[in-house]
Order: C-alpha cells, then structure tokens, then sequence
C-alpha cells in the first residue's frame, strides 16, 4: 500500500513539473494552451536521440532538455502565440490543436511511430524495501529520484515566486496585467521568460518521464487531458494549487489502476467533473485575485 | 408591409438554397459511385450542425461532442441488434438518448469558465469512451459492435453495397434537422441564443432565462449529435470506440470552423470541404496528412477564420480584426 502512496508521489510530481509551466499561461494571459504537452516531447525526445545517438550520460541529457525546450517555446511565443492573447478562446484551441498535430505528425516522420526505450544508468536502476507485509515499501530508485529532482525544483519554484524580484512581477502580472504594465512592468517581457521557463520544464518533465510514462509521437494528445485536469483543478494563481492537484491526480490514477483496474480511468475523470462542477474555478483558490 | 418584408427576409428560404439541396439530394444518384462519400458527408454534416447550435449560435466551447455522437450511434447499433432492425426506430431512440444524456451534461456546462466546460465535456467523452471500452459483454469493446444488420428502410428500400440508399436516407434526415434547426435559430429562441452568446450579461439583465435556454440547446443539439451519430452506425452497420474518440470531436470543430460559425451552412460546407480534403490528402500521404490539418489549422487562425467565409475581406487588410 504504501508502494502505491509513494508510485503515486512520484507519478504527480513529475505531472506538477509537466504541467506548471501551462497553469502559468493559462493564469498569466488567460491562454488555452492545448500544446503543452508537445514541449514535454520535445524534451523527451531530445534525450532519447542524445543518449541513443551520441551517448551521452542521462543526467547530461537532463539540462539539454530543459534548454531546447525552453528555446522552442520562446521561439514560438514570441512568433506565433504572442498575437493571439486577445483572441477568443476558440482561436487558441484551434491553434493549439493545429500545433500538436503538426508535432505529432512530424515526430512520426522525422523518428518513427515505435515507443521510444531509454536506458537508464546502472545507478538507478535499482530498488530499496522497507518494512515488510501490508506497510512494505519499495522504492524504484528512479522513482526516488524523480521526486528527489522534482522536490528541488519546486522549492526552487516557490523561491523564485515569492522572494525575488522577477517572482513579484510575476504575481503582480498575473494578478493584474494592466495595473502591472502601469507601475512599469515589461509584462510582454515577463511573460516570454516565464513561457520559456514553463516550456522547459515541461521538457524536463518529459525527459524525466520518458521511463514512466512512455514516450511516442502521441505523447502530447495522451497526457494532455492530464495536464489541463492539473490545471483546471488545482486552479491557476498559485504554484501549491496544481502542486496538490497533481499529487491528487496521481495518487488517485495509481491507485485507482492497481486497485480496480477495470475502472481505473473513470475514477480520475469523474473526480475532475465533480470538482470542477463543484467548484468551476479549480479547488485552490486564491481570493482577491483578478 | 415593407418594414415586415424586411424582417422577415433573412429567414427566407432563398434561390440557392433551394438549388443547393436539390443538388445535394440528386448527387447520390447523378455520382453512384461516390454514394459512400456523399453519405460520410451528410453524416458529418449533420453532427457539425448541431457543434454549431451550441458553439456558434450559444457561444459554448465543447471538446468533447463526440460523446453524444457515440452515444447515438451505439443506442442505434444495440437497438438494431438486439431488438428491432428498423431504421426510424433506432434514430428516435439515439436522438431521445443522447438528449437525455444532453440534459445531465448541461447542468454542468453552465457553470465555470471556458477552460471548465472544455475539460468536462472532453472528461465526459472519455468516461464514455472508456465505458465503451470496458463493458465488453454489451459494447463488445475494442473490437467494436459487429454483426449489425438493419431492416429495409420504411419497409421498402434496402440499404445497398453501393450506399445510395444510405447517402439519400442521411441526406433526407440532414435535409428535416436543417429545416426545423432553421426555423429554430431565426425565431425569437434563437435570436435570445445569439443575445447570450455575444453578452450573458447584458442577456440575463433584459430578462432573458439565460440557464434554461442554453440547457435547452445544449439538449437538442446533443439530440441531433445523437442522429449523426446513429445515421452512421445504421449505415455502415458497425459502431466501434473510434465514434467516441477526441479526434472526432476537434475534427467536427474544424470543420465548423472552416465552414464558419453562426450560420447552419457553415456545417454543410465545413463537412465537404473537411472530408474531400482528408480525402486527397490521405491519398498522398496516408500516414502524415495530419501535419498538413495542423498547419492548415494554425494558418486558418494566424490569417483570422473569418475571412475564410467572406472573401472580400481577403483584399482589406487588417480591417476585420478591427471590426470585432
């Protein structure tokens, strides 16, 4: 049981990582980004192809993840996403839809349908137990890992946020985008590093979560229900909102997975409708906001 | 008189229109061999409408329309398995069930924002799916719902291989739904429905029920899903999980989309366009064409889908951006 406490735990903290760069669009300019999921594959590929390819080690591969994916959202932010801020709704999910399309066809050209394998070093293969009958815990090192680098990179989410100076431009951006561009904020400016930053992450994410997810060119359509549910539920203004509302996510589809594997998707799925039925603007709200 | 003619004239039934549905009703018979096509095209028609009722007449984004779509095709496909092969029987009974179902989901739709109604409606649609899915013993799961024969239409004409039947039966039920939708969207109900989408506010505060009206259309426009989506089980005598998949319910949007949104044509068009499209494209590459959907998409929205429609915008740059 705790086996699956701690699967769980670690299958929603890399969903956070995957999907808090999209609660920060969604929040900061109000942008129905169904493409996330498409970064986190950049990411995911780009660390197959250079473990595969050039042999490189995997914690190497880690940062140029991060770095292709962040400079593939830039790219695109300030060419193609950056004009449709103010457009309806409807324009951004065609848009976006357009975009995961293209990636997934293109990945299907350029690499091939087959589900992608990576090998993992030695030092992570293995596995830790604990404890022994209904309280055993076994712990993948990898999983360990996974949440040891998550862990990190949250705490060092949080401090960026609320203790320097760019995190306060952020909040103030976010909370109001016209009073911030008054008091002299470069809201435009923000915006492409935060997209940048949340892009990497999801190719982080995607890297990370080549082993556990499964990496092939339908990545971004197969997850991208998730990460609109981390963001839907877990509510846009704040970073331990979809924190919580991942680890939710994930403890439940685990569980839910091992324990009656018939309706293992359901439970997810209607949970969603019922919170967000119960409560439309995600659970964690935080008043005073815009 | 005048004032009243003027009215009026917008929900007239006009010259090319009655030209345009006589062409369509003759094209199964003047093009035998394109039956089957001509028949996908008034299916997807069809379930492209009734998107439009609520996406462009209501003003509510659903990703998830697929939903009411399977849900009728399987409604139909189970009732002409198991208890009767009639074809009107089993359209009824879709419509009926996916209104229903319609009804349940619109508590939901009226509540939360744009981001909430698209992830309950795409979260509706892949329960579904997955219940599809799971319960074997009645859907027959990942194989799909086989062995469905349908009775001979009004007691008379049979379906064929060549799906002339079929594409005449689909178009005469697009030609009843498109007749009755019109009447709909040009009476006062309809004009309070284009009231709310362009300002709920402004909707509610001159008295307008605006729940119980976007309750209603959402209910019949997931009744008229649930046709499209029977007319096809009906027709190619075989519902699989393929009815309620995500791809579905963004290409019926596409197709709205290219077609436009906020007049029934829209579908029409959108449909034949969408189809013949994936046609050709399939035809040359069978595996990637989806690249050249996506760019098209992003093309489509980069330009502004409006000018699609209206080509005399094509000449006045920038103006329809301003416009809105």
């Amino acid at each position: 049981m705790l086996t699956i406490l701690f699967d769980g735990i670690a299958y929603g903290m890399l969903l956070f990582i995957l999907a808090v760069g999209l609660s920060v669009t969604m929040g900061l300019m109000n942008f129905i980004n169904l493409a996330h999921g498409a970064f986190a594959m950049v990411g995911g590929y780009i660390t197959v192809l250079l473990m595969q390819r050039l042999g490189l080690p995997f914690l190497l591969c880690l940062p140029a993840a991060f770095l292709g994916a962040a400079l593939i959202g830039a790219l695109l932010e300030r060419t193609l996403y950056r004009p449709l801020y103010h457009r309806p709704h409807l324009d951004q999910v065609l848009f976006s839809i357009g975009l995961v399309f293209m990636a997934i066809a293109s990945v299907d050209y350029f690499i091939g349908s087959t589900q992608q394998i990576l090998q993992l070093p030695d030092w992570l293969k293995g596995r830790t137990e604990l404890g022994s009958g209904a309280w055993q815990l076994g712990m993948g090192h990898y999983r360990l890992f996974i949440i040891a680098v998550c862990l990190a990179l949250t705490v060092v989410l949080q401090f960026i946020l609320s203790r320097t100076r760019f995190g306060s431009r952020l909040r103030a951006s976010v909370d109001d985008q016209r009073v911030a561009a008054g008091l002299g904020i470069n809201v435009n400016q923000v915006f492409l590093s935060t997209f940048a930053v949340g892009s990497g992450l999801a190719g982080l994410g995607g890297a990370l979560g080549a082993e556990v997810l499964g990496l092939d060119p339908n990545f971004p359509l197969k997850f991208m229900v998730y990460f609109l549910i981390v963001v839907a539920v877990g509510g846009t203004s704040s970073i331990s909102g979809p924190l919580l509302a991942a680890l939710l996510l994930g403890i439940a589809d685990v569980a839910g997975k091992y324990y009656i594997p018939k309706l293992g998707a359901f439970i997810v799925y209607t949970l969603m409708i019922v919170i967000l039925v119960w409560r439309p603007q995600g659970l964690f709200v935080r008043q005073g906001g815009k | 008189m005048k004032a009243q003619d003027a009215l009026l004239g917008a929900s007239r039934m006009k010259a090319w229109e009655l030209a345009l549905w006589l062409a369509l009703l003759a094209s199964p018979l003047a093009l035998p061999t394109h039956a089957l096509i001509i028949n996908e095209i008034a299916i997807v028609a069809l379930f492209a409408i009734s998107l439009d009722l609520i996406l462009g007449y209501s003003g509510i984004v659903s990703l998830g329309h697929a939903a009411f779509f399977g849900l009728g095709g399987y409604a139909a496909g189970l009732l002409a398995k198991h208890i009767s092969p009639d074809p009107l029987t089993g359209l009824l009974l879709a419509a009926v069930v996916s209104a229903l179902a319609g009804a349940l989901m619109s508590l939901t739709v009226l509540r939360g924002n744009d981001l909430t109604r698209l992830m309950v409606t795409l979260g509706f649609a892949l329960i579904l799916y997955e219940l599809a899915n799971k319960l074997d013993w009645l859907t027959g799961g990942a194989d799909g719902l086989q062995g469905v024969t349908m009775g001979p239409l009004l007691g008379r004409f049979e379906f064929d291989l060549f799906g002339r039947t079929a594409a005449l039966y689909s178009l005469t039920v697009l030609l009843l739904v498109f007749l009755v939708l019109r009447r709909v969207v040009h009476s006062p109900y309809g004009a309070t429905l284009m009231a709310i989408r362009d300002n709920r506010l402004r909707a509610m505060s001159i008295g307008i029920p605006v729940a119980s009206r976007l309750a209603s259309v959402y209910t019949l426009a997931a009744g008229i899903a649930g046709m499209a989506g029977a007319l096809l089980t009906q027709t190619t005598g075989f519902a699989s999980l393929d009815l309620f998949d995500i791809h579905r319910s963004a290409d019926v949007m596409l197709m709205l989309v290219i077609g436009g949104t906020g007049w029934l044509y829209g579908g029409i068009f959108g449909a034949a366009v969408f189809k013949v499209m994936q046609d050709v494209l399939s035809n040359i590459t069978p595996q990637y064409w989806t690249f050249w959907l996506g760019l098209f998409l992003v093309v489509l929205v980069m330009v502004g889908r409006e000018r699609l429609v209206r080509p005399r915008s094509w000449f006045a740059r920038g103006k329809t951006q301003e416009a809105r």
